[in-house]
């Protein structure tokens, strides 16, 4: 019987990257690049913008069993000045998305968005006039998490996958501040 | 009104490190998520599978009732007949294109409900959070299993090191 192949994982620790800690040493050399990614990506700051039932699901992986705290982001800031992640978590309705596009363009560069759960992704099962199907339609997307809300560890998986999109941001490409879409040399959308 | 620097000063600080210091012998309620994983409750529902017979047939006969039963509508089938030459299932169809929209699917195991063959099952992989939308489409060939018993298999994380049982749940009960 043929063995599966398990699939390579983007943020598999056990793959040396440029910017990695290499024991033994007294000297560190890194590049700026790495050193403020590592640093932002260390401290995403969430905006609460809980929605809906997966806002539940959001506090749940604040508290003390899932602990977001491990990955910097306990911070949940109340107001979009001080944040650096939008997580969606909910339904976002045609009436509220203007208010969400507006708490969008108050945070301050550079900012990110997680659209937790289906509904926020892409309307689910609302499939109808009142809700917005898919909040990339209002704000650029950076990850999504799927599930109905997604569990506590799926929205961490989540976070973790932002923070190697955020480790992978090149700063001689991003000059600009408004949103848009480029491409990078792996593939991999990144927004400015 | 009585004042002392062990009734004011010593026996509050004493009280509060006491609590903490009886707290430190509760076991930990974190989980430490990439390198440690919970253990899912058996009937936890995540991603899909088409699951295979044991000589390798697909299961699935591209009946399209679970598209049928899905609300959230995110199930396509097109199926088409078997022929002797290129046999897929042991019934007279099989399913051509099965592409499940993972970002619209609300996990309700509808699906897995009304499939009459057990085609389709879910398991508990739910490390599913990607960057594009297009990366949620999962088509046939990526939901088909890869072997026969493929989806019994027990969900591995990404990181996974050893699995924390459900005991800090309980254990969590008995301090309320």
């Amino acid at each position: 019987m043929p063995k599966r192949v398990e699939t390579v994982v983007l943020h598999d620790s056990s793959t040396p990257q440029i910017g990695d800690i290499q024991k033994g040493g007294s000297i560190v050399v890194t590049t700026l690049d790495t050193l403020i990614n590592q640093a932002r990506a260390n401290s995403l700051w969430p905006l609460t913008f809980g929605l809906a039932c997966c806002a539940i699901e959001m506090m749940s992986t604040v508290a003390a069993r899932f602990d977001i705290a491990r990955f910097g982001s306990e911070a949940f800031r109340a107001t979009p000045r001080q944040a650096d992640v939008m997580i969606i978590a909910g339904r976002l309705s045609k009436k509220m998305a203007p208010v969400l596009r507006q708490i969008y363009d108050q945070m301050p560069e550079p900012k990110w968005v997680i659209s937790m759960g289906a509904c926020a992704s892409t309307g689910g099962v609302y499939n109808n006039y009142a809700i917005v199907q898919g909040a990339d339609q209002v704000v650029p997307v950076d990850v999504y998490v799927p599930g109905c809300p997604p569990s506590p560890d799926a929205l961490l998986y989540g976070v973790l996958k932002l923070q190697e999109k955020v480790k992978r941001r090149k700063f001689n490409k991003i000059i600009e501040l408004t949103p848009r879409f480029l491409e990078d040399p792996e593939g991999e959308e990144i927004t400015a | 009104m009585r004042t002392g620097i062990f009734r004011d000063v010593a026996k509050p600080i004493l009280t509060g490190f006491g609590i903490t210091a009886k707290r430190l012998k509760h076991k930990k309620v974190t989980i430490g998520y990439p390198e440690a994983l919970r253990e899912q409750y058996p009937r936890t529902r995540w991603r899909h599978f088409l699951t295979r017979y044991d000589n390798g047939l697909e299961k699935c006969i591209g009946c399209s009732l679970c598209a049928g039963a899905c609300p959230a509508r995110c199930i396509f089938v097109e199926a088409a007949d078997n022929t002797d030459d290129a046999r897929f299932s042991p019934g007279e169809r099989y399913a051509t294109r099965y592409e499940i929209n993972m970002i619209r699917c609300i996990f309700c195991g509808y699906c897995q409900d009304a499939c009459p063959t057990g085609a389709i099952v879910l398991r508990k992989n739910f490390e599913l959070a990607n960057y594009k939308r297009e990366d949620f489409i999962y088509t046939k060939e990526m939901l088909l299993e890869k072997h026969p018993g493929e989806s019994d298999e027990p969900f591995k994380g990404f990181k996974q090191k050893k699995e924390v049982a459900l005991d800090s749940v309980k254990d969590q009960a008995q301090d309320l």
